[in-house]
């Protein structure tokens, strides 16, 4: 097996607020291997959205990445590198596709001179050879009339095409791996599934991996070949797409699948996970997800769970994985006793 | 057919677009355009389509939140566009509105008691010591405890401020309740709590609901009958399972099979529209939708005739003229440009991936 | 009617941002210092005010353990009419600027909540008022009127100075006149005057009140400036600038007249500045916010 790509080992990132210290991503190890699609998904709050910042080190103060935490990539950890250094990777081999394309253009220049600058300053062009290239780049993404849409601000395009645009700066330098995070979430479901599709088609031209981050699971069963579900900073499940949509371990997944209206599947009621998350300050002892899980034991109070290999590429953070018997017998979770409303 | 709670006539609203410093009006955005339907007592109509569609425009416009420029609305026998001022704030007992953003649906400065309470007090439903008990009960209905009737709204969780919302909503006992996409700010175990209480109050109180979404998997969900809406037009409007079944209007076809199928594996072949929603302030002539229509008959017939929505099949409302069986017959078709006889077209790979 | 709720600004969270900022602390220590100095002025005064207190002798005297502060021109001691001026260019300017905000929120909110035809002729009454030069107006006024009391001079003080309070008020109101909680209001059947005063104006005032705390310092300038010009109060009423006003033809030799009520101005401004910036960041909503990727509120139990 080769080396993959890029590998997380105990990412831990931390936000010093005034309500205390926030650990918003706690110990999350992930790799991602070349050509390769995989999903993070999860809600508000486990982390996800930081997970992705930390990979290029855009994490701002009060957030700081905690010691022992490694990003390998390409065979080099990228928190060991010069602010230099990394800047030389970010929008050159790894490039990232944000949620709001209008607050990731600027507005004061055109789309085109936009792209262009990525290739000035990663390729060195001449300024006529990198518009040149922005305009190869919007056709590429499917702009139509490209030569005129270069010289266009962002706030004349509609956001389907800013999403475009914001995808051609990604892939200008051919990037081994572009980070999407919730690419599709502030576009209208038709416009999501031509970006989605042209990322995907896009993608696998040029072999590129993806990191694709996002809440919406329907979105990971289509477009990902491995899925990672994280809760409260943590992974609690990774498996290939088709074992978590069939063989959910963790209850927090089975929650998800649960919670989550489909089209042709015709249930009375929504199954729902009681409770909310806790706030990142004061994550549980022991599981969690414990006060929301309706198999939780006292097991899961005292012992905060590892990452229990289920099967071939399937680990679970969940007791369950060696007390399966409990799984017969599920109870309400505390969260519920406490009323709805008790977060 | 009984009369129904809200009956929705030909409502229109248009925006006025102003330029320059004295304000000239150079045209109108036609937000909402000619749109009619009804809502039966504790029944869900849902608005579906995706955004600038005038869905929201449409739910404000009959709780004359924004005025309507014409049409009608019935709510229960009354004419709701001809009440005055005090007349219409009667009224608003009996129609609510819970929103979407569950950030800004609350004055930040209010306490969550406070803001449930003030309905109790303006309509003088109860006072005093009687109305913070109804307002505990109320708290508590929701799925929230009444200890938390002295708390901010910055100290609660999106889905416990929607709660909240829905509480404020119920306070002054409503039997009609325009839900602007209640639940799309939510994440999904969230989501299905609020999907969850928004069900059981239907159930207990007999409420009827107006639905404003642009999610379809919530609205097969909770809907009983679905309105498609493109550009300020209905063009699609039928029972939930026919229109996932048997979507006949072009638009809801795309719109159907650009859902991603959380069933890996399972990837049917995708409608993908081509380009974007065109601007409402100069809509396509005919029909709305015609320029990026993927129906194999589409022709000129589709740029030259408004088409009317019009009953394909019993309850079944859809607006295309190319789809049978339509009143606007072939020769009135060739007569507007028209090469290709209507035919129906419902895409084989839609069917096998949603049933 | 009694009103639906109090209006409950988030008071404690404010105080608490506000508690934590040693700059508003410093700020707010010095203004209340000279406020109750003010206060206390005919106790802590060693003399009358007014008084000559020896006309050939104590003439222009320079400070001295007697009269720490000196005296000035007609033999009255500086310090006793420093104490008292405090009094006169707090009371104006205080008075002025809540008077000014009051006219100037009420007008801004009414402007930009009932928008349309209201709307555009306060704008362009406020937008006529904002092209004339307020001191100059204020002179022109003044002179015209011959002599003022203090009271007039607050008013006439406070009447130019709403527009840009108005302003920024109407500014807010347009943002919050949409807001979801306030279309929920009206949805409810809350009278307009009351979705006004309920919903809008609570969460409108902040940027007023920060406004307020700079403008205080603005007007004791003001104030200060006309006295000097000998068009502000009435002699031998002290105000700082009237202090300044009486040493201003010998400023060189006669330093302490000039000196003093220029300090106390200086302070003055300085620490209502400081709480106006204090008072902007508490009021920041931001400082509500939660870490990022977290929707979970920090308070949250």
């Amino acid at each position: 097996m080769t080396a993959p790509l890029l590998e997380i080992e105990s990412l831990r990132t931390y936000f010093y607020t005034d309500a205390g210290v926030a650990r918003a991503v706690d110990g999350v190890s992930l790799r991602v291997d070349a050509g390769e699609t995989v999903g993070v998904v999860g809600e508000s709050g486990c982390g996800k959205s930081v997970t992705a910042l930390s990979i290029l080190r855009l994490i701002l103060p009060p957030g700081r990445i905690e010691a022992g935490s490694a990003i390998r990539f390409e065979d080099k950890n990228l928190l060991e590198m010069t602010e230099r250094e990394v800047q030389r990777v970010r929008g050159n081999r790894i490039s990232m596709v944000f949620q709001e394309p209008m607050t990731a253009l600027n507005p004061v220049f055109t789309v085109g001179d936009q792209i262009a600058e990525v290739a000035r300053i990663h390729a060195g062009m001449s300024k006529r050879d990198a518009a040149a290239k922005a305009v190869e780049m919007l056709k590429l993404v499917g702009i139509p009339a490209p030569e005129q849409r270069a010289n266009e601000y962002p706030h004349q395009l509609s956001g389907g095409m800013r999403q475009r645009v914001v995808i051609a700066m990604a892939l200008v330098m051919n990037p081994a791996l572009v980070i999407a995070d919730e690419p599709t979430t502030a576009l209208d479901v038709t416009i999501q599934a031509q970006i989605l599709e042209l990322l995907a088609d896009l993608t696998r031209r040029l072999g590129t991996s993806v990191l694709l981050i996002t809440h919406d699971l329907g979105v990971v069963a289509e477009h990902c070949t491995r899925v990672i579900v994280m809760y409260a900073g943590e992974v609690v499940e990774e498996t290939i797409t088709t074992g978590l949509f069939s063989a959910a371990h963790h209850p927090y997944t089975e929650g998800l699948l649960g919670a989550m209206p489909r089209i042709g599947r015709h249930a009375e009621r929504l199954a729902t996970i009681p409770g909310t998350v806790p706030p990142p300050t004061a994550w549980p002892v022991g599981c969690r997800f414990r006060d929301r899980c309706q198999y939780a034991w006292d097991r899961c109070e005292r012992e905060h769970p590892p990452l229990y290999q289920i099967d071939v590429a399937h680990v679970s953070r969940c007791h369950l994985a060696e007390e399966p018997e409990r799984r017969a017998h599920p109870h309400p979770p505390l969260a519920a006793e406490r009323g709805a409303s008790a977060a | 057919m009984t009369t129904p709670l809200l009956a929705v006539r030909d409502l229109r609203r248009y925006f006025p677009i102003k330029r320059g410093v004295f304000g000239r009006v150079t045209g109108h955005v036609r937000a909402v355009d000619g749109v009619s339907f009804h809502v039966g007592a504790a029944e869900t109509l849902a608005l579906v389509g995706e955004s600038g569609c005038g869905k929201s425009t449409t739910g404000r416009a009959i709780l004359r939140l924004i005025e309507p420029t014409s049409g009608s609305v019935t709510f229960d026998g009354e004419d709701v566009l001809a009440l005055d001022g005090a007349r219409m704030r009667k009224l608003r007992r009996r129609m609510q509105i819970v929103f979407q953003d569950p950030f800004s649906s609350l004055n930040p400065r209010m306490s969550i008691g406070s803001i449930v309470r003030e309905g109790l007090i303006i309509h003088h439903i109860a006072e005093g010591a009687a109305a913070d008990a109804r307002v505990r009960q109320l708290l508590e209905e929701v799925g929230l405890r009444s200890e938390y009737a002295s708390r901010y709204p910055h100290e609660f969780s999106g889905g416990q401020r929607q709660r909240v919302g829905i509480a404020r909503a119920l306070s002054v006992e409503p039997s009609f309740i325009v839900c602007d996409e209640p639940v799309s700010a939510l994440d999904v175990s969230v989501q299905a709590q609020v999907v969850n209480l928004l069900q059981d109050l239907q159930r207990d109180r007999g409420l009827s609901y107006l639905f404003i979404a642009h999610d379809l998997s919530v609205v097969e969900h909770i809907a009983d009958r679905v309105a498609v809406m493109y550009l300020g037009h209905i063009v699609e409007m039928a029972p939930v399972q026919r229109v996932f079944s048997v979507p006949l209007m072009p638009y809801t076809q795309a719109l159907l099979s650009a859902v991603p199928a959380p069933e890996p594996g399972l990837k049917h072949s995708r409608i993908l529209l081509a380009g974007d929603v065109p601007s409402p302030a100069n809509p396509p002539s005919g029909c709305v939708f015609h320029p990026r229509c993927q129906h194999p008959a589409r022709d000129a017939a589709c740029a030259g005739i408004v088409p009317p929505l019009e009953e394909k099949a019993p309850g079944h409302f859809a607006a295309c003229i190319k789809q049978t069986p339509t009143t606007v017959s072939w020769e009135q078709q060739k007569s507007a440009g028209g090469t290709k006889p209507p035919e129906l077209f419902v895409p084989p790979s839609l069917a096998a991936a949603t049933y | 009617m009694p009103p639906v709720v109090p209006p409950l600004p988030d008071v404690a969270g404010i105080r608490s941002r506000l508690r934590r900022d040693r700059r508003a602390t410093f700020a707010l220590g010095v203004l209340l210092t000279i406020a109750t100095c003010a206060l206390l002025a005919p106790i802590l005064s060693p003399f009358d005010p007014n008084a000559q207190l020896d006309i050939s002798r104590l003439q222009s005297q320079a400070p001295s353990w007697s009269h720490p502060l000196g005296t000035d021109p007609f033999s009255r001691d500086v310090l006793s009419r420093l104490l008292y001026g405090a009094r006169i260019s707090l009371l104006i300017s205080f008075t002025a600027v809540a008077l000014a905000m009051s006219f100037g929120t009420l007008i801004g909110a009414v402007a930009g909540y009932l928008g349309g035809a209201i709307d555009a002729v306060l704008m362009r009454l406020v937008d006529a008022a904002f092209s004339i030069p307020t001191l100059l107006l204020l002179i022109v006024v003044i002179a015209l009127w011959g002599e003022v009391s203090t009271s007039a001079l607050t008013l006439l003080i406070a009447s130019v100075g709403w527009f840009t309070v108005s302003r920024l008020v109407r500014a807010e109101t347009l943002a919050m006149r949409d807001a979801d909680f306030v279309v929920a209001a009206r949805a409810l059947g809350v009278p307009a005057w009351r979705v006004l005063g309920q919903h809008v104006l609570p969460n409108v005032v902040g940027p007023a009140i920060i406004a307020a705390a700079l403008a205080v310092g603005n007007v004791i300038l003001l104030e200060a400036g006309l006295s000097y010009l000998g068009i502000g109060v009435r002699p031998p009423t002290a105000s700082w600038g009237s202090i300044i006003q009486d040493g201003s033809e010998r400023v060189s030799d006669l330093w302490w007249l000039t000196l003093f009520p220029g300090l106390a101005i200086l302070v003055t401004v300085f620490a209502c500045n400081a709480l106006g910036d204090a008072l902007r960041d508490a009021l920041d909503p931001r400082q509500l916010q939660a870490a990022p990727d977290d929707d979970t509120p920090i308070k949250a139990t």
